[in-house]
This record gives C-alpha cells, structure tokens and sequence, in this order.
C-alpha cells in the first residue's frame, strides 16, 4: 500500500491534476457511492489549484473517512467523531491551510455531534463533506442516527424505532454559515456545492447522500430520476427584479432555509444557507492577536515574559 | 517602631521588650472564604519574596463556590523553607467555627489571636498565649463609612506585621501595588485598616514581639532577585518560555486557572488558547495545531484526563507531540476536587487502551513546575511524543518564592519548521526519529504523508502486516527507551546507604527533605530519593535502592488490593526488590513531616525513632 511509487516529481508550481492528487486504490466495496465523491472532490482541486502543500484532508473514522489514504495531500486520520477539534486546531494553528474534513453520519451527528455543533457556532474556517449513507457500514449494518423509521437492521432487527435526525435542519440550528445538500449520483451538482462550501469564508458543510450497496442498497432512490426517483433543485434567488424570482429560495434566509428542511423524503437539493457576514474564528483571534499587540507596542515574546516576571518580584 | 502612613498613629514609647529570635514561623489564618484570607496570605509570601526570608504557602479552598469556611497557612522564616509546617505557631481565628476547627493545629506554647467580637476560647485552656483582638471592630473604626468590616485581612495583615516586626514600607508599597488603579479611595482605606492593625499591639501586647534571624549571607544559596508564584502560574509561564503558542481546554479544578493565565496571555505572543467544548475536543484541537508544527499543551484534572485517553493513544501512535497537564485531585470520580491526592500515577502511564508509551514527568515544588514544563515541551518535541504533566492540587495554588528565573536563557523560539523535505521523506521511518512535516510544508517527492491512529508503514499508509505491527511498536517504545538514557540521575539526599531509603515523587518533596534530617538526627542512616522523571525512569536506580535495608516509597493515594501505592507498585514490579514497601495516605491534605516519620519509623521496626514523633515540639513562639 505503499506511495513510495518511483514516478519523477511534479515540477514545482505543476498545476494540480487528478493524476498527481490519487494516492492509495480506496477500499470502498464495489459500487460504494463514496468513489463518485472522491472524483469530484478531484476535480475540485483541480479546479481551485491551491498549492499542494497548504491543502489538508482530514477524518474521523468510518467507511468514508478512509478519504485522507487515497488523497495525496497533508492528511491523517483521527479518532471516531473527534475530526472537527482536530481540524479546527489546524485551521486556528495554519491560517493559510485549506482544511477538508470527510466523515460519514456517525462520525458527524452521532458520537461527534456535540464537536458540529461548537465548531460551527465558533464558524471556524473548514470545509467539511459528511458521507451520509443512514447505516454503520464498516461495522456491516447498525442503526445510524439517520436510518429512517422502520430501516431493519442488526440491532433493530424490527426496523429502527428511534426519529432519526433531520441533517439539514441540525446543521441550520448548529450556526454554519454554509449548509448545502448533494447526491451521489450527481457529479456535477457535488462538484458545485464543494467548490461553494471550500470557497465560503466560514464554516461549511455539505452532506452528501451516498449509497451503501452492500448493507443499505436503494436508500437514496427516491432521488435518482433513472431509479423512478424524483431529483429536485433548490431554485435560488438572483435578486433579477423578475416576478418570477419572489417565490425562489433566498440563501441567506434562515427561516425559509428551516422551512426547505422540512421537506418531505427526498427533499431538494442544492444551497440551504449561506451567511457571508458572519465573521470567521480565524479572523476574531487574529484581530485580538492584533490588538493585544498594540497595545504591547510590539514588544519581543522575552521582554514580554521579563516583564511578567518582574511583577511578581 | 512607627507607621510611616498615618501621622496620628501612636508613636514614642514602647510597652514591649526586645524582639526574640526566631528562625520560622507557621501562621495559620482560619476563617470564610470571602474574608480575604488568601489576600493574606499572599501579601505575606510576596513580602518574605522581597526579604530574605523563603516562604511557602498552604490553602484549602472550600469547594462551594462562596463562602464557607477557608484556611491560608504560610511557613515563612530564614533560609529555605521545605513544607507548609505540620503545626501552626500562631492561628489566627476570625470565628468561633475557625477556632473551634483549628485550635487542634496550634502547637503548644503557640500564640492564638482571635477576633474578641466573634470568638469565646475555651475556659481553663492554658496550653497556649491567648490574645483577644477586637478585629472587627478595630477595623470598622479604622476605616469607619460604609465599608463595614471589609479590610479585616488588612487590618490582620497589620497586626503581624508588628508581631515579627515585617518591613513596613515593603508592605505598604505592596498594597498599593495591589489596590492602586482601582480608586485611591481602596489604597487609602487600606492603608487606613493597616496602620490599625499595626498600631493595636504597641499597647496591648507585652513580649510577643519577634524577629526573624539575619540570613547568614556568606553561606546564603543565592542572592538572586526572588519572584513569588503559584505553580500553576509558574507552569503557564514555563510553557510560555517554551515557545508554546497555542493550546485549548475544558474548565475543570484545579486546571482552570493554567487555561486562564494562556487564554490572556498568549494573544501577546502572537497565539491562540481555545475555551472548547469538551476535554475530547480540548485534546484534539490541540492535537490539531501539534500537527501544523505549533507543539500545543492541554490539560485537565483527573475525570477530564480520563476523557482524553482515546486521543492520548492517538497521539502515541501518531507520534505526535503534545504536553498534557494533569492537575491531580482526590479521586475517584468527582471525588475532592479541592483536596490534594496523587491517584493519577497509574492513569498518567497507563490509563489508554493498547501499548502506549509515553512520558510522565511530576514537579516536586512550585519552582520545579516552571522548569518541568519547559522540559516537558522539549521532550515532546525531540521524541515526537504525549508528555504528561503530573502536578497536584497543593502545588496548584500553593505560593512560594525561588530565584527569578533567567529568561534570555530559557527561551525559546516558537513556530513550525516548513522547510522543504527532501524526496526520502517519511513520516514514520523504522530506522529513525519520526519527525513530522508539518502541514504546508513542501516534499520534494510531491508524496504528501499521513499521518494516522492505524496501524501504518513508514509512509503512514495502513497496513495489516504482523512484521510491521510489532516493528513500529518497538520503534515507539525504544525512542522512549532512548530517551530514559539520556536522564539526569535523581537527587539523592542524606546517607548515601543505610537502614532507610525515602522514595518521593511529586510535591512530597519537601516534607520528605524535612524527615530526613529529623530521622538522621534521630542517629538512623537514612537516604532520600525524590524523582521527577516518572516515566520512564532515569537510569542507576537499581544500584542505589540497593544500597538500603528498607525502600520505603511515601505517595498520597490508596495502598490498593496488595498493600502498595501506584508509584510503589512500579518500583516493584521494575526492580523486583522486596525491600521496597509504602507510606501511602488519602486524607486529602499534603504529608507532614512527623507522619513521615512516624511511618518510616514503623516499617523499620524502630521504636526509638516512633516515641520521638509523639513528643511534642513546642512552638518557638512560646513564651519564656
């Protein structure tokens, strides 16, 4: 599994393809709805072609959080619903990284949910996909927090009795200031909603509905047009002045992004919210920086602690 | 002696005699935790800072959050002071239920002051110099307005200052220190409360006037500037001259106050200290900004360590560096969070799942906190490794002076090294020390590195290889290993063999020191071996433990299932000596000296040396 591969270097400054950005052949079963995800998030990069090194994958554990292997970029792998601390030490300590968490719905609204909802309410600068599949994949099929009413599973035999949660209205209420909705099955539409989150100045999120072929087949049909299913777009406004453009959905309306949410199965798809206005985390800490050091007059790090000490004489 | 602040104070004559001599003094102040009791306190460390005097402080703090009962006990005296005193020389009581809880701690022939408008000693009690002081009313007069009996500290403050004739003019530059830029009307009533106090004794006490002995300067250790501190200020302030500049935590006591001082500090240095949601959280952010080349700290006590074992495991197969702070308190659970207790040994090596070596270093007093931070972060840096710092609740707030540190040698430079790494790089090399390239750093081979809580191969790949699994689990024991090599052997006091070898770690240092020389005055050969690298062990123990009939290890928690503390229990199982056996207590409260005694006395078999600890010392306060 090695990547110590005898291929020359990319020259530097060699733009960023898909060539140079695949590491290790993912380990998805056949059919796994994460490899479609993984080819957009190439082309994102590829369409963004930020310097190699500043790009950062990061996940917590499950199925989708294998992501970081097969990206050749800085990366790792954390601990269970853990990525989000973890990526917020990177963005607060690497201001000029570009930080991008993968996980599924476990890692993001189960064991790591408390971590979504400080993150995001802290609006630190990270974009972050959540693979929602509505099962535990790698521990082969239990009840995930958004398998539906009724899904049977190996600890809900019966079909699972508990209300699962509404992701988007969860990551409306958590405070991101961006919350977007894709399919699997589109790549172009994925390729979008991740090219908005990485460029939103903010927290973003997309979750992603992606298949699990081997223990939850056909969960998100309803949304696939070959399949019978029904794939509806977020109509967006565009502030044109045209009559028809007041029923259209305003992104930066929180009420009617709640509203949209509440959708019945499947829902649309596309850009929930977007709040432009709402400060960074990286941006308040760095002003503080700023003005603390003002008022020290720039002193050196040792003046500092000399001048500490010396009160305490 | 006069005032020098007010002009009407009552000067001229003196009713009392000379001043004795004494060499040191406990004073115990009992009373509400509103009372400005630790404001005491620490006007009196900061003083004996500032004089030749050493001084060690010793607080409980109730756990309420207001109110309540409350103690501050400071040892000050000439020359080095060891343990906060076992016995007070002089209690201070502001109420009947602080001279009723404390009277027992007063030493005979020791001094006990009480407030005349609150307390009624006990009748007939003649064991000691009883001096009825009308504090509260001494101290509304004094003040008069409306500050009622706010100032009583002050007023008390006063009252000792005249007792061991304490330099005036530098206490009084110290409350202006501490209550200038508030309102002059705040320095003024204080002083105003001060001078009270330090006039009440001129005409109301015969010959309890003392003064501390001249240091004997041709022999004094040090004649360096003092700087007087907590420990954990002194290890926020360490981790500051190490060049960390960033960190995150989870509020918890005793730790908080470590997270306060780097939240308001680090702006300054150009840093950042994130207030998280969590302890997991806390450990991970931290972790975070370890892996963009910024060596972070977190921290905790006892149940909130417990939280961050996952990500501890974490960081020793990831091999990444980070310095973890546990402030230990008395457990299990929530247990006493305002009591001293060191149960978190076993926690600290062990305490994640799989193997998972790694650091654990604890200081043995405030001043040690300070360095051992600093070193902590070095060797997290040069090992790529989790260190822990084991500190305690009673080093936590405990206030002592030591030599100012020198700061232009102790810096150092914070910041990620970004330079490219050469085409060869890997992130977990068999052959060699992991050195992380940080995220944003260039690889000449354009093969970025992963780095990963799986199982991995030298380019931080997962991998089910048994070969690998067991190569990459020796290399992250030996550099541990590697790093043991490189220890400074331990202080090693006293006889250098003989009946008795005292085995501290930790903040039992002092009174251990203490022991010794009472136990070796006694005429038994005795050692003391006090060690701050926890794990792993410095080199050349097993010669000197040798070298003693007995090896008796003294630690604040249980003796556990098998009759051995956790650091006994190591020593155990590391050397297998049976000599080597336990002083263990879970009292809550730091050792004194004579229950160290006492118990070395016990596992010698020696009677002679038991009978001297029953015989009570009396105060050097007592009257003639």
């Amino acid at each position: 599994m090695s990547t110590a591969v005898a291929t020359p270097p990319p020259p530097a400054g060699a733009p960023l393809t898909k060539k140079i950005l695949t590491a290790d052949h993912p380990t998805w079963c056949p059919g796994c709805g994460d490899f479609a995800v993984l080819a957009s998030f190439y082309r994102v990069l590829e369409k963004l072609q930020y310097p190699h090194e500043k790009i950062v994958t990061f996940a917590g554990i499950g199925c989708s959080s294998r992501f970081p292997y097969f990206v050749n970029t800085h990366g790792g792998h954390f601990i269970h619903g853990r990525a989000l601390p973890f990526a917020a030490g990177i963005s607060l300590g690497g201001d000029d990284l570009h930080v991008f968490v993968f996980g599924g719905d476990g890692d993001g609204f189960s064991i790591g949910g408390n971590h979504l909802t400080h993150t995001a309410r802290k609006n630190v600068r990270i974009t972050y996909v959540i693979m929602d599949n509505s099962v535990y994949g790698l521990t082969k099929k239990q009840t995930s927090p958004t398998s539906p009413i009724g899904f049977k599973s190996k600890t809900d035999p019966w079909g699972a009795l508990d209300q699962p949660i509404n992701p988007m209205r969860t990551l409306l209420n958590s405070g991101a200031t961006f919350v977007a909705r894709s399919h699997a099955t589109q790549v172009n539409h994925m390729t979008e909603m991740m090219l908005r989150a990485a460029r939103h100045d903010g927290f973003s999120v997309v979750e992603i509905l992606s298949e699990c072929v081997e223990f939850f087949e056909g969960a998100f049909d309803a949304a696939v047009p070959r399949k019978g299913g029904n794939w509806v777009l977020i109509d967006e406004k565009k502030n044109d002045g045209s009559a028809e453009d007041a029923a259209r959905h305003d992104v930066t309306d929180e009420v009617a992004a709640f509203q949209l949410a509440g959708l019945g199965w499947p829902g649309k798809f596309g850009v929930f919210y977007e709040n432009k206005t709402r400060r960074t985390k990286n941006a308040i800490e760095a002003e503080l920086i700023a003005k603390t050091r003002e008022k020290t007059k720039g002193a050196t790090d040792l003046a500092l602690l000399q001048a500490t000490f010396a009160k305490l004489r | 002696m006069v005032s020098p602040n007010t002009p009407e104070s009552p000067g001229g004559a003196s009713a009392s005699a000379a001043p004795r001599s004494i060499k040191d003094v406990v004073i115990r102040l009992a009373g509400n935790s509103q009372d400005g009791i630790q404001a005491i306190g620490g006007f009196l460390a900061r003083l004996a800072g500032r004089s030749d005097q050493d001084v060690m402080t010793y607080m409980t703090i109730p756990s309420t959050i207001s109110g309540g009962p409350s103690i501050f006990q400071v040892r000050m005296g000439t020359g080095d002071i060891l343990s906060a005193g076992d016995r007070a020389d002089l209690l201070v009581a502001f109420y009947q239920h602080s001279y009723d809880a404390h009277i027992g701690s007063l030493r005979p022939g020791g001094v006990l002051l009480y407030d005349a408008d609150h307390v009624k000693p006990a009748e007939g009690d003649h064991r000691f110099t009883n001096v009825a002081c009308p504090i509260t009313t001494g101290t509304i007069e004094a003040v008069g307005g409306t500050a009622k009996d706010k100032g009583k500290n002050i007023y008390v403050l006063g009252l000792i200052a005249r007792i061991f004739d304490l330099e005036v003019p530098k206490l009084t530059q110290l409350i202006r220190e501490r209550f200038g830029g508030k309102n002059e009307d705040i320095v003024r009533n204080a002083l105003l409360a001060f001078d009270a106090g330090y006039a009440w004794p001129q005409n109301n006490l015969r010959d309890l006037f003392y003064r501390f002995e001249a240091i004997d300067r041709a022999t004094a250790v040090s004649g360096k500037t003092q700087v007087t501190l907590d420990g954990n200020s002194a290890i926020a302030y360490g981790f500051l001259a190490a060049g960390v500049r960033h960190g995150a935590g989870y509020p918890i006591t005793p730790w908080s106050s470590i997270m306060e001082i780097l939240r308001t500090e680090l702006p300054k240095y150009g840093g950042v200290f994130v207030q998280c949601e969590d302890e997991i959280a806390s450990i991970s952010t931290a972790l975070g900004f370890s892996y963009t080349g910024n060596v972070a700290i977190t921290g905790s006590a006892g149940p909130g360590l417990s939280l961050k074992m996952e990500a501890l495991s974490w960081a020793t197969m990831a091999e990444m560096p980070i310095v973890v702070v546990n402030v230990q308190r008395g457990g299990p659970s929530t247990g006493m969070p305002t009591n001293v207790e060191q149960s978190d040994l076993m926690q600290a090596i062990y305490g994640s799942h799989g193997d998972t070596p790694r650091v654990v270093l604890a200081p043995k007093n405030v001043e040690d906190c300070f360095y051992l931070a600093i070193e902590a972060v070095r060797i997290a840096r040069a090992y790529s490794t989790p260190v822990l710092l084991l500190t305690d609740q009673a080093l936590s707030s405990r206030i002592e002076a030591f030599d100012e540190p020198d700061l232009k040698a102790l810096m150092v430079a914070p910041g990620p090294d970004r330079t490219e790494r050469p085409a060869d790089f890997k992130p977990y090399p068999l052959d060699r020390q992991t050195r992380h390239a940080p995220a944003g750093t260039r690889i000449a081979s354009g093969k970025y590195p992963v780095v990963t809580g799986l199982e991995h191969d030298e380019f931080g790949h997962p991998t089910g290889s048994p070969k690998l699994h067991s190569q990459m689990n020796a290399k992250r024991r030996e550099k541990i290993k590697a790093l043991a090599a490189t220890l400074p052997p331990p202080e090693l006091g006293g006889d250098a063999s003989g009946e008795a070898l005292i085995v501290t770690w930790g903040s039992n240092y002092g009174p251990a020191r203490e022991a010794l020389e009472r136990i070796r005055a006694a005429g038994v050969a005795a050692g003391h071996l006090h060690i701050r690298h926890v794990h792993p062990l410095p080199p050349g123990l097993e010669e000197i433990l040798g070298r003693y009939r007995k090896v008796i290890v003294a630690e604040l928690n249980d003796e556990g299932v098998y009759g051995f503390g956790q650091f006994t229990t190591l020593l155990r199982a590391r050397y297998a000596l049976p000599s080597i056996v336990s002083i263990c207590k879970t009292d809550g409260l730091t050792f004194k000296v004579s229950e160290l005694v006492a118990g070395v006395a016990r596992h010698l078999g020696n009677a002679t040396l038991e009978s001297l600890v029953s015989q009570a010392r009396p105060s050097p306060l007592a009257a003639r």
